[in-house]
């Protein structure tokens, strides 16, 4: 870029008394405001602030009137009405203070401009000298320099103090073991419709459909919410021609109907949005975007890992099941995943 | 109005037994002699802190209602209350206690949006006061830990921001928790640990939201107030610095006493400012969480975002594409996500969720250190920079701003694709290359523009304002008169130091360091329009050869456009 | 300084008045009518046949309509999505162009093609008020279509500029009628998915909404944090800049 510098040149011409730099002309003169020359405004600014005193008073009656002439019903419109009515008394009762004060210190407190010098920060020379010399001396008196004994024996325990300060949080959550890789999902568990946990029957999958699938005894679990987190699942039925052909993948779905996990392999929201004709499922967080005809692979947005599938079949009674468990970790991932 | 200081009035006051009780135990007639008259500028811009101390208060004030109300536990129960579409649905106490601060306790609703709107300008204007301070270049010598200081209260702005909005256990939020639960997992080593001690086992858990609620009411607001109260002792120990004008210097205040113009000023803002979040929340709805429903990790809403001074770290997270390449591409292109050895490195979440952040706020805590380290000024400053005198630290400024505006857009961008018909897949190319040709062109913008206002400034105290009135010579030549400036107007414009950039010594001995210091600073300062001088005006008084201080702009133009060596026409 | 301040304040307070009393959309009316074969056919061939195909059967330009059932015809005519004005990523919805006659007699002659899903009958699209049937809706509506159309209804984006449509103003009859043929991207909810009686309790939820405005005041569109920050930054630290320069100019 060019370098430019404007100005700095300049050379003073001869014979002039000029100074390098203008100096600084010093604090204007004071303007009189018109309450301040003249009583009749002043008064008239006086009455103003009143006034407006007066609203905030007004306001605080207000919000005492409505608190016990609008009980709260259960409805939304009385809820509303109460919420309004407080809030514009409370509201205008505190602004107007504000509107008021400042109103009168603009109007009638004196404005004139004021000087206050600043002082050094920095201690003076004396006060260095003074403070060095104390926390010298008071090092000295400690005795702490001269007694390598109590220095190193105080270190030794300052060392050792902050690991039972630490260690008072051992307990502070469970290992994560496996419990990320495993989920409600075995053989033979049946797939049932979010948030109910009826049962599903293949038939019931139609072309186009979506299911929010949880499994069965998913509510009545110990951690139904731990582990709807890990299990939530998407139940979509495609044209079996239509789905990427993966020969390890072979039986894993019913004549066209899949089952993908609904967690996100992100970072963790349910991928809920199925849009019908792309077949494409959108993570609303991030806009991962995953296409079931390719088994959930990713084609749009952060997330890296495609869903994995989850293996169904159908039991004796033309219900849906899970053939086991996902093959791998649903949901985001994480360091040892592998 | 009688201003008499000097002479001795007679006053009963502490002569009263109150007033001399206290005295004698606190001494405080050497407080109020000390501190009462202390002189405070006067700008709306040195507003803008009092508006992030005063919504704090707010913030406390309703806070502490609303625990009176709330209950933060994770416990499941059926909802029996007045609102009709949840009833008899499995929920936590924690939502249950937060629908019925809306719906069942007179006010409650009131002091919930008082609360939250009040935690949203919180935010917003610890973030215009930061940009001030920035741009005015406020946190050099002696304010640097004070800046450092600032800095803190934004990193624990957002902190409580976050641990409040979560506290309702509702599906918005805990969607959001899951979504940081999530970040968490995907710190290398330890994120799998890391996750299960926070949560106490998987995600949710049933300690979290009892966490988030300690952590918000007494963990983070101890260190709020603690680091506010340093904060504001720095600032009565330096004193506020000031804009140019006439009559500041460097080593003096101009303003107005505390007791009473600033007492009544401050404080009456304190109620402005309480007033108007008042009314705002009494008319305006914010965070109905009704609407959203408890939280369950398997359904979600359209448009799932966290509060506004979050964007920044989502939208990061949706820009980040996790395979890089183009549609079609081969493989599906370089994967952002690396496996191998058994382990799993999540680069596409920890790059834009943590490291990024890390950086932009290390950024934010660095920055008047290695500024200081770059120009090579260690003065005290007390007199604050016009924002377009410092170009380089403007333009800075506006590029880390511009940068933080489109990571934060780019986290409403289905909000924007729904209204105004666009797709979120362009709307993601699109931040994508904003993010990083935006800052660049900012900076070089901001910039061009700061020293065209200098040059403008320039002209300005050198020929004085367009009168409006034309004046025709004998020559038939027409100007128009020009007003020249009053001293202290011109004083603004031109007080203005003209620092040169740190440069080698002659000694030829210098480290690398040394050389990249001398061509940072250059760097900072190149481009340099220096201020008025009196020669300089002297000069452009005698252009044109005209009676009294009228001059033809047509001419003074070659006066100050030069690159100057050129002498000024007519300069003898 | 100040001229501009209270320009921008009045700016705010008049743009704020006019979105909170701008009248809203009309909803569209239906009323129930005899069905009539042939004259749907007629109106088929003049309106329809041309990307439809002369039996329905489909063309490049369109879908089949053998089997989509008289809901179908029912849903896209009447929320005028059809006839397709303009070639776009998604069919908006519009002011119809027939009548509730003429789309019942459409809706029953591309019935008469093939069986498929039909127009529900009325005991299933009336509103119910009993809480215990909102809240089913409130708790199925969450599951299954706030991700796509927001919890309260208010409209969602998909990918490359599609999205689901706001839903305040929808009538029950098309709610269910979406539900059941799944138009568009949406899926189909079947009536083994969803049934009837939990259709129209999804329904009755989403009229629950549009009856109960907020009683926390203006809604904002209902989007939530983005335009409370939006709004935040715009009006609150607008109006707060605004009397922080009131406070520190001097009085006249």
């Amino acid at each position: 870029m060019r370098d430019e510098h404007v100005g700095t040149d300049v050379a003073a011409p001869e014979g002039q008394n000029l100074p390098d730099r203008f100096a600084n002309p010093g604090v204007p003169a004071h303007r009189f405001r018109t309450t301040d020359t003249d009583t009749r405004a002043a008064k008239r600014a006086e009455r103003q602030v009143a006034v407006i005193f007066a609203l905030s008073a007004l306001g605080s009656l207000l919000f005492i009137i409505s608190y016990f002439a609008f009980p709260l019903e259960g409805t939304f419109s009385s809820i509303q009405r109460s919420t309004w009515t407080l809030g514009l008394g409370l509201g205008l009762a505190i602004l107007a203070i504000g509107v008021g004060v400042v109103h009168w210190a603009r109007t009638l407190m004196p404005d004139h401009e004021q000087i206050e010098q600043r002082h050094d920060i920095r201690g003076t020379e004396e006060d260095r000298t003074e403070a060095a010399a104390i926390l010298q001396d008071g090092f000295e008196e400690s005795g702490i320099g001269r007694r390598s004994l109590i220095r190193n024996s105080l270190i030794g325990a300052g060392a050792l103090l902050p690991i039972p300060a630490v260690l008072s949080l051992g307990d502070l959550g469970p290992r994560p073991g496996d419990a990320l890789t495993h989920t409600l999902w075995r053989n033979g568990v049946r797939l049932t419709r979010d948030p109910d946990e009826l049962p599903i029957r293949a038939q019931d999958v139609t072309m186009g459909s979506v299911f929010h699938v949880i499994p069965e005894g998913l509510n009545e679990s110990e951690h139904p919410l731990e582990e709807k987190a890990k299990a939530a699942v998407l139940l979509i039925r495609l044209e079996p021609g239509d789905v990427e052909d993966l020969p390890e993948r072979e039986g894993w779905d019913v004549d066209g109907i899949y089952a993908y996990s609904k967690i996100c392999t992100h970072v963790g929201c349910p991928v809920a949005l199925y849009e019908q004709r792309t077949h494409h499922l959108l993570c609303p967080c991030h806009q991962s975007t995953f296409d079931v005809a390719q088994h959930c692979r990713v084609v749009f947005g952060p997330a890296k890992r495609p869903l994995p599938q989850l293996p169904i079949s159908v039991d004796e009674e033309g219900y849906l099941v899970a053939t086991s468990d996902f093959p791998e970790p649903p949901g985001p991932s994480f360091w040892e995943r592998g | 109005m009688s201003t008499s200081t000097n002479e001795s009035r007679h006053t009963t006051l502490f002569d009263n037994k109150v007033v001399d009780y206290v005295d004698d135990r606190v001494g405080t007639s050497k407080i109020v002699r000390t501190f009462a008259r202390k002189i405070f500028p006067d700008h709306w811009s040195f507003m803008l802190g009092e508006m992030a101390l005063y919504t704090f208060v707010i913030l406390l004030v309703t806070g502490t209602f609303l625990t009176l109300w709330y209950v933060p536990s994770m416990g499941l129960t059926t909802y029996e209350g007045s609102y009709a579409p949840l009833y008899g649905q499995q929920m936590s106490h924690a939502y249950v206690s937060t629908l019925d601060i809306s719906f069942d306790v007179r006010g409650g609703l009131l002091m919930r949006q008082i609360h939250h709107w009040a935690a949203l300008l919180f935010v917003a204007s610890i973030m215009a006061h930061m940009a001030r301070v920035f741009v005015t270049g406020a946190f050099r010598k002696p304010r640097e830990m004070n800046w450092v200081f600032g800095a803190v209260l934004a990193i624990l702005a957002l902190a409580e921001g976050f641990t409040g909005y979560s506290l309702p256990d509702d599906l918005l939020s805990g969607n959001g928790l899951r979504i940081i639960q999530g970040v968490l997992l995907a710190i290398p080593v330890v994120g799998s640990y890391l996750s299960f001690f926070l949560f106490g086992g998987e995600f949710p858990g049933e300690v979290i939201i009892p966490r988030l609620f300690i952590a918000h009411v007494l963990l983070v607001p101890a260190a709020l107030l603690a680091t506010i109260a340093v904060h504001l002792a720095l600032v009565v120990l330096h004193k506020h610095t000031q804009f140019p004008g006439p009559g500041r210097t460097n080593n003096n205040v101009v303003g107005y006493p505390v007791y009473p113009v600033y007492a009544a000023k401050a404080g009456g803002f304190f109620f402005i400012v309480f007033g108007i979040v008042v009314l705002i929340a009494a008319f305006v709805t914010i965070n109905p969480i009704w609407n959203y429903g408890p939280y369950d990790p398997s359904p979600i809403s359209a448009g799932t975002q966290p509060d506004w001074y979050i964007w920044f770290v989502d939208g990061a997270l949706r820009l980040w594409p996790g395979w890089i390449g183009w549609p079609g591409m081969d493989g599906g292109g370089i994967p952002t996500e690396l496996t191998f050895l058994g382990v799993t490195l999540s680069l596409n979440i920890i790059l834009p969720g943590m490291v990024l952040p890390g950086l932009m706020i290390g950024a934010l805590f660095t920055y008047p250190f290695i500024e200081q380290w770059v120009t090579g000024d260690t003065r005290e400053h007390h007199i604050l920079d016009r924002p377009r005198n410092a170009p380089t630290r403007t333009g800075f400024g506006v590029a880390a701003l511009v940068f933080y505006l489109v990571t934060s857009l780019a986290a409403t961008n289905d909000i924007i694709a729904t209204h105004f018909a666009m797709s979120i897949n362009d709307l993601t190319y699109t931040f994508r290359t904003l993010a990083i040709i935006g800052p660049p062109l900012a900076f070089w913008v901001t910039k061009r523009v700061c020293m065209g206002l200098q040059r403008r400034d320039r002209e300005l105290a050198l020929h004085g304002r367009e009168s409006g009135r034309i004046v025709r010579t004998a020559d038939g030549e027409y100007f128009e008169v020009h007003e020249p400036l009053a001293p202290a107007e011109r004083w603004t414009l031109v007080q203005h130091e003209e620092v040169r950039p740190v440069e080698l010594d002659s000694s030829g001995k210098h480290t690398p360091v040394d050389k990249v210091r001398a061509k940072l600073s250059s760097w900072f300062f190149e481009d340099r329009i220096a201020p008025v001088t009196p020669h300089e005006l002297e000069a452009a008084h005698h252009e044109g050869g005209q009676e009294g201080e009228a001059i033809s702009s047509h001419e003074s133009r070659s006066a100050i456009t030069g690159s100057g060596t050129q002498e000024p026409a007519g300069q003898q | 300084m100040a001229t501009v301040v209270i320009m921008l304040i009045a700016l705010v307070v008049v743009g704020g008045a006019y979105s909170a009393l701008a009248p809203s959309r009309a909803e569209a009316s239906t009323t129930a009518s005899p069905e009539d074969v042939t004259a749907g056919r007629d109106l088929f061939l003049a309106n329809c046949s041309n990307c439809h195909g002369l039996q329905g059967q489909g063309t490049e330009d369109a879908p089949t309509l053998i089997g989509v059932g008289a809901a179908s015809v029912d849903f896209q005519v009447g929320t005028g999505r059809m006839p397709l004005q303009a070639n776009s990523v998604q069919a908006p919805d519009r002011t119809e162009d027939f009548s509730q006659e003429e789309v019942s007699q459409m809706a029953a002659y591309v019935a008469s093609l093939a069986p498929g899903p039909a127009i529900p009958a009325e005991e299933y699209t009336e509103i119910v008020e009993d809480p215990e049937r909102v809240s089913k809706g409130n708790e199925l509506f969450r599951t299954n279509c706030a991700m796509c159309h927001n919890v309260v209804g208010a409209g969602g984006a998909l990918t490359r500029g599609k999205y689901a449509p706001q839903l305040r103003e929808t009538d029950p009859k098309y709610v269910y009628e979406a539900m059941l043929t799944g138009p568009s991207n949406m899926p189909v909810f079947n009536d083994a998915n969803i049934s009837p009686e939990e259709k129209q309790d999804i329904a009755s939820y989403l009229r629950h909404l549009k009856d109960n405005e907020s009683p926390g005041g203006v809604e904002l569109g209902s989007i939530g944090p983005v335009t409370e920050g939006a709004f935040a930054w715009i009006a609150g630290i607008t109006i707060l800049i605004g009397s922080a320069v009131w406070l520190t100019t001097r009085s006249s």
